[in-house]
């Protein structure tokens, strides 16, 4: 595999754009104020922010899945299969099997000869041997890895991650950690990452957008220039370290900030 | 011996413990027929009236099977027309409860009164046996995972992909609790339905045997009635039992074997 650096270049187009949105919900809670977001095409960026900062929500609002009360929001259409959204649970539906919980995408698109599609999205999250199996047969990183299966299967231009690997245990996170880089660097899509994790922010993306507590807003930037591909021996450098803590400090201030 | 077997076994030692004991309190003391048959004279009686009773638990069976199908189609119908049209449901969901609670006994009399015989023991038995399924269904409908309901919405799925692809799928397993309440009370409602009408002289069921063995004090016959009728009550509830396991065997928690 060539060395090749994934930075973004300044000359990507935007993929999605949130200008100033703010998002109160009907119990009066407000999770978002005043909130930016810009996206560029290809990038691999995590939102990062304590819990209840409303980064799941930008994550519904970017997904068309959750309407902003105020600000713009511009991007891809959120046409059927542009967009492909893994939640914090793997969320399949326990009464299909792999397979079909992987087709679910195509089978509501109508979509022909979905066959194919189905069998690359199993082989490219490495569980091309399960597909007769059903979801409670499986381990929580098998589970998770299906859930990728389905949002790639219709080859996504956006792929946005609320905490997906939260509920994992470190080891099997790693390793789904290296298989998500793996991937986004074969198919080159977009991805959002929605994580507590400073580790695991610093390790997987080429920018970390600091969110401070409720009401989220952005607080600060950070980008991490090291080159991928990255791997066990980035997680043990120093380059890593100095990263998180940089993004840490940065965590800490945005929490200060607004407390 | 496997736990399984013993759970089997457990039971029918002691029903057979039971008869023996009964069979030897009756002879030793010498009690009449009409207060309490022996139990080997319940069998003879059986064996001896199997035409007449047998006739009467078809017919019986016959009419549960007939409830319990319409108040399936029914429960399950109504209940995902209640999902998709909240107003409908909002106005009609009272009325399910006022039937559903209001005793079946003092409702039979008067269907008996406005619709011919055999249709009001079929009301009788619908009216109890579909409540069940409706709120089982209903429930089952409205507890769909939400996020499920996210990603559905994602991939622009149309009501009717929802209702098929996500939430009936998901409403099986309370739907089957629903049914297997609605075999046994089936049964119920139709014996219910039978006596009342029994009462007003008519009527062939086990429900109108029983009643008039009564009447004739032919009591080793009223135990041979209430035999079958228990008979065929498990019966179904295990018949029920069988196609839940069956239909959920492969991801549901309630028919999963567990290794410990």
């Amino acid at each position: 595999m060539t060395e090749q650096m994934a930075q973004p270049s300044p000359d990507k187009i935007t993929v999605v754009s949130l200008r100033n949105v703010g998002k109160t919900f009907a119990n009066s809670v407000r999770a978002l104020d005043g909130f930016d977001l810009s996206v560029r095409d290809g990038e691999f960026i995590s939102l990062l922010g304590p819990s209840g900062c409303g980064k799941s929500t930008a994550l519904r609002i970017v997904a068309g899945l959750s309407a902003p009360s105020g600000g713009t929001v511009e991007g891809i259409e959120p046409a059927a299969g542009r967009v492909g959204f893994v939640f914090q649970e793997p969320t399949l539906m326990p009464w299909a099997d792999v397979a079909a919980n992987v087709r679910l995408p195509l089978t509501l698109a109508h979509a022909g000869n979905a066959d194919a599609a189905v069998a690359q999205a199993l082989r490219r999250v490495g569980l091309a041997d399960f597909a007769r199996s059903y979801p409670r047969e499986l381990s929580g990183g098998m589970r998770m890895r299906v859930s990728i299966a389905r949002a790639l299967v219709t080859e996504p231009q956006l792929l946005l991650m609320d905490e997906p690997f939260a509920a994992l245990d470190e080891i099997t996170r790693f390793k789904l950690n290296n298989d998500l880089l793996r991937l986004w660097r074969e198919l080159r899509q977009t991805v959002v990452f929605v994580t507590h994790s400073v580790f695991e922010s610093v390790y997987l993306s080429q920018r970390i957008l600091v969110m401070t507590p409720r009401p989220g807003r952005l607080f600060a930037e950070v980008p991490i220039e090291a080159p991928y591909p990255r791997d066990e021996r980035f997680r043990t450098s120093a380059e890593y370290a100095g990263y998180c803590r940089t993004v840490s400090e940065a965590l800490e201030r945005a929490t200060g900030a607004a407390a | 011996m496997s736990e399984r077997f013993k759970s089997i076994l457990a039971p029918l030692l002691t029903l057979g413990l039971l008869l023996i004991l009964w069979e030897a309190a009756v002879r030793a003391a010498n009690i009449p027929v009409y207060v309490v048959p022996a139990p080997s004279l319940v069998l003879a009686t059986l064996v001896a009236d199997a035409s007449l009773l047998f006739g009467s638990l078809l017919v019986t069976l016959a009419i549960t099977c007939e409830a319990f199908v319409l108040a399936a189609v029914g429960g399950i119908v109504l209940g995902v027309v209640f999902n998709l049209w909240r107003p409908v449901e909002r106005s009609l969901y009272p009325f399910a409860v006022v039937l559903q609670v209001t005793p079946i006994v003092a409702v039979a009399p008067l269907l008996l009164i406005y619709l011919p015989q055999p249709l009001a023991v079929l009301a009788c038995a619908w009216i109890v046996a579909f409540f069940p399924v409706l709120a089982n269904t209903t429930l089952g409908l409205n507890s769909v995972d939400h996020n499920l309901l996210a990603l559905f919405e994602l991939y622009k799925a149309s009501r009717w992909q929802v209702l098929w692809y996500l939430k009936l799928p998901a409403a099986l397993p309370q739907m089957l609790a629903g049914l297997r309440i609605a075999g046994g009370l089936s049964l119920i409602g139709a014996v219910v339905a039978e006596i009342a009408a029994g009462s007003a002289g008519a009527g062939s069921g086990l429900a109108y045997r029983i009643a008039e063995s009564g009447y004739r004090l032919n009591i080793p016959r009223m135990f041979a009635a209430l035999l079958l009728l228990s008979i065929a009550g498990v019966a179904i509830y295990f018949l029920l039992a069988g196609l839940s396991h069956l239909v959920l065997r492969r991801w549901h928690e309630s028919a999963l074997q567990r290794e410990i």
